[in-house]
């Protein structure tokens, strides 16, 4: 397919049109949601990290007054396990892959055993809200409790408490990729090795609206109908119809309608949304639940929370020769739905980085725990990958006394188009890293930077430079690699364009936009594309009931795959509209030119017909060219050929408060690559979103589980410290373009760049700052004011 | 986030009120603006069967001079304090360590007697209270008592209150002459708490000589308390920066710190000790020093 000319509205900053409604608070959220007969569903959760259940008493609850029912597990018979959605055993023929995986039960209310603090055992539903809480402190469970397991390190050792029969040692899966013969090589040969523990916490989400569903089974015609907070509406449809309640998924309408937020969180099928569903056709009502903030934390699938051994080879003169990563990945108590993919594809195929490296091994072992389990998270996988190299790259550097700016540029991969094959499986797209380094460094003024450093340290001041040149991989593909790679499902998109009689258009997307603006961005390509205003077209989106099959929104795909398909649809009406306007203008399809929204005839000023006479023609087909269909509505399935690469340069600047260790961010500087950009201050707010949430990581957010009980102990947004707008500098941002050529319009992909490539440059400038004092690693994040305290207080260069 | 279900009682007077504590007992807790009990009623921590919102008695708001102290009325909110006019220009420390709570929302809401009632270990008032020297008057059914705050905090959320009494008003000394007083902390990152807090209020003699330091200390220990080593310390001394270090080197004896995620005791006691140098050094500014 050829490059589209960006044109009028393409790379214009559009005012997100879906705002209005969210700032003057007419979101239609589930939780909004009214219907006659609703019940209201409470669970009763396991206040215990691990323990054995002797027996549930309901009967106190179910006599509760406004209580309809009570339910455990034993109730739901004919129920499965939640899948798991992606088996790495099926994985084959990638080249140095070795793998396995332990699929573990997970009942959606579990009767044997709790794993965690949080696992749901009964529930209760009942006529109010109120009603349902109040019983659900009534369901008395005889617990045995039974010693947990939570720091990651210790899931696998000898003398862990077990979780699962299925997964001996709690190990999941072993995992590798790369070519250990060869690394082990480039590790004999090389000048200088650097070997440092990297451990990157485990974080919570946190969307801002909790997860929410609403089930209604309307017993007169058999149709279930979910409402549910969820980033990829037929996914769950398709995973709970086939796997779990084995109900027919042409009667089940899945609608996630405006949601507040996912990050990754509300991709996975939950207990909670399978088990109102399956309790509205029980008792043919209305089922309804919404998350407390508790249980947000407590049930949100967690992310990160690897313990890494990172090594890098280097030559004399500071080239990479090679890369060693031993990793624990932490999968908490029970697989969540796309959790094995995470630790492996997609965190093993992205330590090539931007570098040339002789050669890469890794291997990773992912561990069950008495935690919350752990899936994607805004990044999933490539954060933890870009964390452990750009964290072992200036520690290399520092090793050999080499400056970490110089160290990186000596090991660019040179500008590419078209292919270039890492180590680790993947190919990239289209790169020049070197560009976006040096447009960082400019905006920074590194010489002036390490000047002011060094005058500021003959002060006493601890000033520091940390950096991060990543890469990103988005828009997995095509279907038939990620089969290959184990995904138990394809990752095409659909888009459907509907035109209406008088011109009006409405675009359904199997995208979801819960914070990403598809209403905007994606309503901008079709008003360029059709030359028709922007206010004539609709984004419909989230409802499996008129949007066909498609695979929703995470890992950056929707501008690269979701509007690729639009764009397809697009195509396909204007090649039909060409049709018609030939027939009216008694000229041959061939002839046919359109654009700024009319069909013209080549070569004959004043012949053409515009783009509302030819939609109002197909639908009333008096006067029409014969043979053709009546209609003007087209869809299209877009499955990509390869993934696509975003990269860029980060640069973070910091002081260290010697006194007390509180880190203060003076500034932070962002180059991204991205391909070509729709919607700039789109673009921007994702960056900036991004750049914040892995500033998050860096100093202040992290799940913390008491090593004894196994109780969350940051389990509220009063002790898990989410970044505040006060505490982030005004960031310095600039992008340089390399349009990937996977897809027509270039567009790689924006929303996870900043929290993969932020936490690094903030933790590297801390190690910068920390150098006067004999500092050279950091192991752990967050960089909270004590952590670094304690750091200064025992570094040889503090006293 | 539903509370169990509570009774609810608007009483219009003090009286009313305390017939109504006097009535429920236990059963019973004031709401005074509700920043800190609704949550915990909300995470059912707190299940009080009744809920005497103190919300619509008449008397317990506003400040005014009384001599020479302000009196604040307990149900006084957070930004009443933070924006008075007359705590600027009397107090305006007071006015600092109010803006200093919370978010708006909170302070709109949240009240000065509500705050030193529930004696929060990491609320910013009582290390200021402890430096400003402050007295609780409470009202039960033989009449009015005036608490010293040295006698007001008793331990973790507790303080000298009576069951079946209310905290009406807050009387704070406007400062003497040649006094200065600040209060600095360090807060959480989430909950923006006090980790450590630290107020100091310092009168220099014409000599520019210490002649009374008071310095109260919150976040680190069950309650907040008076340091009175570093008190001790500043007393008699000119306060340069070795004199104020030393002082302040004693800032978390007599506190009882204690070790949780905020930070171990050893984090705590060196942040009371920087925190009581730096809100000395800035009383000590401010005294005209």
């Amino acid at each position: 397919m050829a490059t589209v000319a960006p044109d009028r509205l393409f790379g214009k900053s559009i005012k997100r049109r879906e705002d209005p409604r969210f700032i003057t608070g007419q979101g239609r959220y589930v939780d909004d949601l009214k219907l006659p007969g609703m019940t209201y569903a409470a669970f009763v959760r396991s206040p215990h990290a691990h323990a054995r259940i002797r027996k549930i008493d309901t009967a106190a609850a179910a006599r509760h007054p406004g209580v309809v029912a009570v339910f455990t597990g034993k109730d739901m018979t004919g129920v499965n396990s939640l899948p798991c959605g992606w088996d790495l055993r099926k994985a084959k023929n990638i080249p140095g892959v070795v793998q396995d995986l332990a699929i573990v039960p997970h009942m959606p209310l579990t009767s044997d055993a709790a794993r965690h603090v949080g696992d749901p055992v009964a529930v209760v539903i009942a006529d109010s809200q109120e009603a349902a809480i109040d019983a659900a402190e009534k369901v008395q469970v005889d617990w045995e409790p039974l010693p947990a397991v939570t720091v990651t390190e210790r899931a696998a050792q000898s003398g862990a408490p077990q979780l699962h029969a299925d997964a001996p040692g709690n190990v999941a899966f072993k995992w590798e990729i790369g070519d250990r013969n060869a690394t082990d090589a480039a590790f004999k040969g090389a000048a200088m090795t650097v070997k440092k523990r990297i451990v990157n916490q485990r974080l919570v989400a946190n969307a801002m609206e909790p997860r929410a569903c609403v089930a209604r089974y309307e017993d007169a015609t058999g149709d279930l109908t979910l409402w549910v907070t969820s980033q990829n509406p037929h996914v769950h449809r398709l995973l709970m119809c086939a796997f779990v309640l084995g109900i027919p998924e042409h009667k089940v309408r899945v609608i996630a309608p405006d949601v507040g937020g996912g990050f990754g969180s509300k991709i996975f099928l939950y207990n909670e949304e399978v088990i109102c569903s399956w309790a509205s056709r029980r008792l043919k009502r209305p089922v309804r639940w919404t998350a407390t903030r508790r249980e947000a934390y407590l049930t949100d699938a967690h992310g990160r929370d690897h313990v890494t051994d990172a090594e890098i080879a280097l030559s004399r003169d500071g080239k990479i020769l090679g890369l060693r990563v031993k990793t624990t990945a932490n999968l908490g108590a029970y697989l969540s739905t796309f959790a094995p993919a995470v630790p492996t594809f997609l965190y093993g195929t992205l330590l090539n980085g931007v570098y040339t490296i002789g050669a890469i091994h890794c291997e990773v072992t992912g561990v069950f725990s008495n935690t919350t389990a752990v899936d994607a998270y805004r990044g999933a996988g490539r954060p933890e990958a870009c964390y452990a190299i750009e964290r072992i790259v200036e520690a290399g550097a520092r090793g050999l006394g080499m400056d970490v700016a110089e160290l990186r540029k000596k090991n660019f991969i040179p500008k590419f188009s078209g292919a270039y094959q890492t180590h680790v499986a993947v190919s990239y797209d289209s790169g020049d890293y070197g560009a976006a380094w040096d447009r960082m460094l400019q905006m920074l003024d590194y010489k002036k930077f390490r000047a002011e450093q060094e005058a500021a340290r003959k002060q006493g001041r601890l000033l520091g430079i940390g950096f991060s040149a990543y890469i990103e991989a988005c828009s997995i593909a095509p279907s038939k690699l990620v089969g290959a790679l184990g995904a138990g499902a394809g990752l095409y998109e659909s888009g459907k364009v509907r035109v209406h009689p008088t011109g009006m258009v409405t675009v359904f997307t199997g995208s979801h936009s819960h914070g990403q603006g598809h209403e905007t961005t994606f309503a901008q390509l079709v008003a360029d594309k059709l030359g028709i205003p922007i206010e004539q077209v609709d984004i419909v989106h989230g409802d499996t009931g008129s949007v066909a099959f498609g695979m929703g929104t995470y890992g950056s795909r929707s501008a690269s795959v979701g509007g690729t398909a639009i764009l397809m649809s697009l195509n396909k009406v204007i090649e039909k509209g060409k049709k018609i306007a030939a027939h009216l203008l008694e000229a041959s399809p061939g002839d046919i030119d359109f654009s700024g929204g009319e069909f013209r005839v080549k070569g004959a000023p004043g012949k053409a017909v515009p783009f509302g006479a030819v939609s109002l023609t197909a639908y009333v087909p008096h006067n029409y060219p014969e043979g053709l269909e009546p209609g003007l509505e087209e869809t299209s399935f877009y499955d990509p050929s390869n993934f696509c690469f975003p990269f860029g340069a980060h640069a973070c600047v910091v002081e260290v408060e010697r006194e007390t260790g509180n880190v203060r961010i003076l500034r932070y500087l962002a180059v991204d690559d991205v391909g070509n950009v729709i919607n700039p201050m789109i673009v921007d707010g994702m960056v900036h979103g991004g750049i914040a949430q892995g500033v998050g990581q860096a100093l202040w957010e992290g799940a913390v589980y008491d090593g004894q009980s196994g109780q969350l102990m940051t389990g509220s947004m009063m002790d898990y410290a989410l970044p505040k707008a006060d505490m982030l500098p005004m960031y310095e941002t600039d992008r340089t373009v390399t349009p990937t050529p996977v897809n027509p319009m270039g567009v790689k992909g924006a929303g996870e760049t900043g929290t993969i490539a932020s936490p690094p440059a903030v933790v590297n400038a801390v190690v910068d700052a920390l150098a006067p004092l004999g500092v050279d690693h950091i192991e752990a994040m967050p960089l909270t004011a004590e952590r670094v305290w304690k750091i200064i207080q025992g570094a040889k260069g503090a006293r | 986030m539903y509370p169990a279900a509570f009774e609810y009682h608007a009483p219009t007077s003090v009286k009313e009120a305390l017939g109504l504590l006097g009535k429920l007992k236990d059963d019973a807790k004031l709401l005074a603006g509700g920043h800190s009990l609704i949550p915990m009623m909300k995470l059912r921590l707190a299940q009080p069967k009744h809920l005497i919102d103190l919300r619509k008695v008449a008397g317990l708001t506003g400040i005014k001079q009384d001599g020479n102290s302000l009196a604040f009325g307990a149900m006084t909110t957070h930004w009443e304090v933070e924006s008075s006019a007359l705590v600027k220009s009397k107090l305006a420390v007071l006015s600092e360590v109010a803006a200093l709570i919370g978010d708006p929302a909170v302070r709109n809401r949240g009240t000065i007697g509500g705050s030193l009632a529930h004696a929060d270990p990491a609320a910013d008032y009582p290390a200021a209270m402890i430096a400003l020297g402050a007295e609780m008057v409470c009202e039960g059914a033989k009449g009015r008592r005036t608490v010293k705050v040295d006698d007001w905090f008793k331990g973790l959320m507790t303080t000298a209150v009576g069951e079946e009494e209310i905290l009406v008003e807050v009387r704070v000394p406007v400062l003497p002459a040649s006094t200065g007083a600040a209060y600095l902390k360090f807060p959480h990152p989430a909950s923006r708490f006090a980790v450590v807090g630290v107020a100091a209020a310092v009168t220099l003699d014409s000599k520019g000589v210490c002649s009374k330091a008071s310095v109260g200390v919150t976040g680190a220990g069950t309650k907040a308390v008076r340091a009175k080593g570093v008190e001790a310390g500043c007393s008699g001394k000119k306060l340069d920066a070795a004199a104020i270090e030393a002082a302040a080197s004693k800032a978390a004896e007599g506190v009882d710190v204690q070790a949780d995620l905020q930070g171990s005791v050893e984090y705590k006691s060196h942040l009371c000790r920087v925190f009581a140098k730096r809100a000395i050094t800035e009383a000590v500014k401010r005294a005209g020093g």
